[in-house]
């Protein structure tokens, strides 16, 4: 990508490459059709351009259909009769079948699938990493299981700057979560199950390279997933306009090995003393 | 323009109102998809006639289906060139929807003195918004037929050929109001 | 009630009864027509500043910067919260306040009557009512700048819970309601006089496609706009009375528990919201296909290529725009298998879509194409709509709307569509149509240079949108330069913010060309363009009830070069 970058940024998870096929192969239609058509149309105003000598002529169905004699063979048909009175007419829909048929096949091969393998479902993996998001203006809140795979409960009247996510730290399944604001780090081809959620308004959670975007909707708790493919440091931004500084609700998602994840991971435990938490956050909030 | 050919052989008048009602269809079903969906994902919903006034509400539907008839005794009257009748059955209606207001008011009254309003959940907010905006409704078709009964004391607007048109289109639309309460009494107080 | 209104033909007209409340159809039309083009250049200048904002983030406005209170643009340098406010105002004004009310209010007052042979619409007055709660709506949406807090800041589509918490969105609310009710006084005027006025012999096989166009939008907006009445009013309860329609439990915003009841559901509005919104987006795009159908008949001499298809075609889309409003929705969170049911529908719209498409362009075939202004707008929306079109593909498809939405490639589709489509399209329809209204013709040079720059400027704005889009940049981003992956397509902001400016630079011939071709333009007959439909059979402007007797329709509306005839058009009202 250069300065006038115009394509897709780099593909980095396990399904980008799906919707990239999708993407590419539409836009390939969309540009034959384009130039198909446009050729044609240019062919057309040259051809019948306004001229001395050059005069319009009618098409044979512009006259009124009860004058266009039908073959014997279809007289008893009254359906096949209209059918033939009007087969001038009919011819526009040619176009129409050629792209309908594209469409039905682009829905029933690839779009009804692949959807339903990144959006209607989470793949049976064992051992998902398992993280909840919780968005809020103008932020994120990511929220890990950690190794026992259950993600501590959250109770609404302890949220506070300290714990953004009302984490309750007192409950067992917290002991080895972490949260962290606006950084999110996740080891390579392992599949990340994802809860999300908001805490305000809607926001949308997006990685362009993962090609993974979906809406956060406070009352809702909707799953995704994604595995990503590569190592390196992409963005994560919210797509939903959440307020006044939205553009600056971004993130970074690191994708390391791991090795490098397994540390990183432990030493945020460490970093958190239960004690650093709200004993009594009710009183505080 | 006597073409059957391009006519529909509806006046233009009534088409309108029709067209009006349709929209207004569009409007309250609107309400009533939004009502199913709300409590359909609500986790607690409470039954109209724990915190409704159901007696209330039902001396209302009473009263309003009384005035459907009446003002198609309106009607009838104004087609017969009774001014007299005319006027007695169109008081008569008006009387009818003030007395739904008046019910009405009573109703709400009551619950604002217990503290209950738009803001306590999203049931009173439904029941609010809806009966609300049927209020608002009745109070049109209130201005429409003192509109009319006024008109009926003027000399030009009786002896008018569209007078009866105009009074069956407050009549087709007062109908409408009434059935809106029919589908709104059940869905709120009973259901 | 048609008929009484007609009676004071009789007295003289003082100015305010001619030109301000007026009842007549004509005069009405004219009044949208200018009030419309007005606010789609408020809307067009909004976006001029956003749109530096975009190229040059964080550097002051030049020349008007400093005219801004210093909340809004302190130093010049525009607000986030002002941003936000300019892009929910620019769509709103460019689509309830611009584009419909010319498509409809302008065009479809003035000409549809005509068209069908009719004196006046079926009621007269409240036609009248309807532009009279239009700019008192409208003005009540600018004047929602001056309030406290600044004007809706929520996007045009007004998402809650954002739009329940952000300031400016009661007045919003407020002034929908009223041009909702302008919009059904409107639609319910033209069903009635479509289907009711017809002069004799116009059956409606005989409509010209413009008719058949407003009749399929007026359904539209009789139908589809009160769900959106009836979604505000919950807004406004949200707003107003504190009620929990879309508001979920335990909201807790900026730190702060929200005080309400909770149980709403936020995508509630957005389902409500699309009911209307995905039928607008046929509302903007067929009034103005009905033009071009009409200009290009016209200029190639010869009749429309499939007339039945084209109507059954907008029949079927008016239909399924009814079916297809959750494709807005499918990253939304709502659940993956409705997505599903809502794809199909999508591309099932797509046929008669397409239809229209093919039979303009068949229509081309074998005719004598004149290019005249009119014919080059015309011809020009053909390729620009089908790349709106074709970019609509990727979005209405589930898998590839993941990455695409919300991005800078939605922009760049809606706005293909509904700006080098619809816009251009109704910019043709004025030189079609001026000498009509004035009786005189607009300047031709003036015509062809407002063309060229127009045309080939909006696509130096829209195409680099889509560039944008597929890099991954997403839309209403007050400073696209603070998140990394925008850093690529930045210099496509900067093109696209230069070719926004020169577009304005072009519309001055445009708006000059406009009020001196009134006053100054060629004087042309009753029938320039040697056109067959109705409002060619009435004198250049059409008087108070507009024909002098009522015509009468022998045949269809574009029986042009019949064999064996002397002239290659045949009116509708010549007997032979």
């Amino acid at each position: 990508m250069g300065k006038y970058g115009w394509s897709l940024p780099v593909a980095a998870s396990s399904y980008a490459g799906k919707i990239d096929f999708g993407i590419w192969l539409i836009h390939a239609a969309m540009l034959g059709i384009f130039v198909l058509w446009g050729t044609f149309f240019v062919y057309l105003l040259v051809k019948f351009r306004a001229r001395p000598g050059h005069n319009a002529v009618r098409e044979d169905h512009d006259d009124t259909p009860a004058r266009i004699s039908v073959p014997d063979s279809i007289s008893k048909f009254p359906f096949a009769q209209m059918l033939y009175k009007n087969k001038g007419e009919l011819k526009s829909l040619i176009p129409d079948m050629v792209i309908m048929t594209f469409e039905v096949a682009l829905i029933v091969f690839y779009a009804i699938p692949v959807w339903s393998s990144i959006k209607a479902s989470v793949p049976e993996v064992k051992d998902p990493i398992r993280v909840e998001i919780v968005s809020e203006q103008f932020g994120w809140n990511i929220h890990y299981a950690g190794p026992d795979g259950k993600l501590g409960p959250r109770k609404m009247e302890l949220t506070h700057f300290s714990n953004p996510i009302g984490l309750d730290v007192a409950h067992a399944d917290s002991a080895d979560d972490v949260v962290m604001g606006n950084e999110m780090r996740l080891p390579v081809d392992r599949t990340v199950v994802i809860d999300l959620l908001s805490k305000d308004v809607i926001h949308s959670f997006f990685i362009p390279e993962f090609r993974l975007k979906q809406d956060a909707v406070p009352g809702l708790n909707i799953p995704m997933w994604v595995t990503p493919t590569k190592t390196g440091k992409f963005e994560i931004t919210c797509a939903q306009l959440c307020g006044f500084a939205h553009s600056l609700m971004r993130g970074d998602v690191h994708v390391q090995t791991q090795e490098e994840f397994d540390a990183w991971y432990k030493s945020r435990l460490a970093t958190i003393p239960a004690s650093a938490q709200p004993t009594n956050p009710a009183e505080e909030f | 323009m006597n073409n059957p050919d391009t006519h529909s052989g509806v006046t233009n008048a009534k088409l309108g109102v029709w067209l009006f009602l349709a929209s207004e269809i569009m409007l309250f079903a609107t309400l009533f998809t939004s009502y199913i969906v709300l409590r359909m994902a609500s986790t607690s919903w409470p039954w109209g006639w724990d915190v409704l006034n159901v007696p209330l509400a039902t001396l209302n539907t009473v009263i309003l289906i009384s005035s459907s008839v009446t003002i198609v005794m309106a009607y009838a009257k104004a087609y017969d060139k009774d001014k007299a009748g005319f006027q007695k059955w169109m008081a008569a209606t008006i009387l009818l929807s003030l007395g739904f207001l008046v019910v009405k008011a009573f109703e709400y009254g009551a619950e604002f003195k217990l503290g209950i309003g738009p803001h306590t959940s999203v049931f009173y907010a439904i029941y609010f918004t809806m009966t609300g905006l049927h209020g608002i409704h009745i109070l049109g078709g209130i201005a429409v037929n003192a509109g009319l009964l006024y008109m009926s004391s003027v000399d030009e607007h009786w002896a008018n050929p569209l007078f009866l048109g105009r009074v069956e289109g407050a009549g087709l639309y007062w109908h409408f109001v009434d059935i809106v309460w029919i589908f709104l009494f059940p869905a709120l107080y009973l259901l | 009630m048609a008929h009484d209104e007609h009676a004071h033909g009789g007295h003289e007209l003082s100015f305010m009864e001619r030109y301000v409340f007026s009842v007549d159809h004509k005069v009405i039309g004219l009044q949208y027509l200018i009030t419309s083009f007005i606010f789609l250049l408020v809307g067009f200048a909004l976006m001029g500043l956003m749109r530096w904002q975009l190229a040059f983030p964080g550097t002051p406005i030049p020349f008007f910067g400093g005219l801004f209170p210093s909340d809004l643009a302190p130093n010049g340098v525009m607000s986030g919260e002002f941003y936000n406010s300019l892009g929910a105002m620019h769509g709103t004004i460019m689509v309830f306040l611009g584009v419909v009310p010319l498509a409809v209010g302008a065009y479809g007052n003035y000409v549809l009557p005509l068209q069908i042979g009719a004196p006046d619409m079926a009621f007269p007055r409240m036609n009248m009512m309807s532009y009279w709660t239009y700019l008192p709506g409208g003005i009540l949406m600018l004047a929602s700048f001056l309030m406290p807090g600044g004007a809706a800041q929520s996007g045009w589509t007004s998402y809650p819970p954002l739009s329940i918490i952000n300031p400016g969105q009661t007045v919003w609310l407020l002034s929908m309601v009223i041009l909702i009710t302008s919009s059904l006084l409107g639609a319910i005027n033209f069903l009635v006089t479509t289907i009711n006025m017809r002069a004799p012999g116009m059956s409606l096989w005989r409509l010209p496609v413009f008719v058949w166009a407003q009749f399929v939008t007026s359904v539209l907006l009789l139908l589809a706009f009160p769900p959106l009445e009836a979604a505000s009013v919950l807004q406004l309860m949200d707003r107003v009375f504190h009620t929990s329609f879309y508001l979920p439990k335990d909201l807790v915003i900026l730190g702060q528990a929200y005080a309400g009841s909770g149980g709403g559901q936020p995508l509630l509005w957005q389902h409500l919201f699309w009911f209307l919104a995905h039928p607008e987006v046929y509302v903007l795009v067929l009034p103005p296909m009905g033009i071009v159908a009409e200009i290009i008949a016209n200029n190639t001499r010869k009749p429309l290529h499939g007339y039945k298809t084209m109507v059954f075609s907008m029949i079927a889309i008016g239909l399924m725009s009814f079916m297809v409003w959750a494709h807005h929705m499918f990253i939304s969170g709502m659940s993956a298998s409705l997505s599903n049911f809502f794809l199909v529908t999508t591309m099932i719209i797509s046929v008669p879509s397409v239809a229209l498409m093919t039979c303009l362009v068949f229509s081309l075939k074998g005719g004598s194409i004149r290019f005249n202004v009119p014919m080059l707008f015309a011809l020009a929306f053909i390729p620009l709509f089908a790349i709106g079109g074709l970019t609509g593909l990727p979005l209405g498809l589930t898998v590839t709307d993941i990455y695409l939405h919300d991005t800078y490639y939605v922009i760049g589709h809606f706005h293909f569509v509904v700006v080098s489509g619809s816009i251009i399209a109704l910019m043709g329809g004025t030189y079609y149509w001026f000498p009509k209204w004035y009786g005189r013709k607009m300047n031709d040079t003036l015509g062809r240079i407002h063309f060229w720059g127009t045309t080939t400027t909006m696509v130096g704005i829209f195409l680099p949108m889509l560039f944008m889009g597929l890099g991954g940049a997403s839309r209403r981003l007050y400073d696209p330069t603070a998140q990394l992956h925008n850093l690529p397509v930045q210099g496509w902001n900067v093109v696209a913010t230069y070719s926004a400016y020169l577009l304005a630079l072009f519309q001055i011939p445009f708006i000059y060309n406009f009020f001196n071709s009134m006053w100054n333009g060629e004087k042309t007959p009753e029938n320039p363009w040697q056109a067959t439909t109705l409002e060619w059979a009435c004198p250049s402007p059409p008087p108070h009830g507009n024909f002098e007797k009522t015509p009468t329709v022998y045949r269809g509306p574009y029986e042009y070069s019949v064999p064996g005839r002397k002239t290659d058009f045949w009116m509708q009202t010549d007997k032979n």
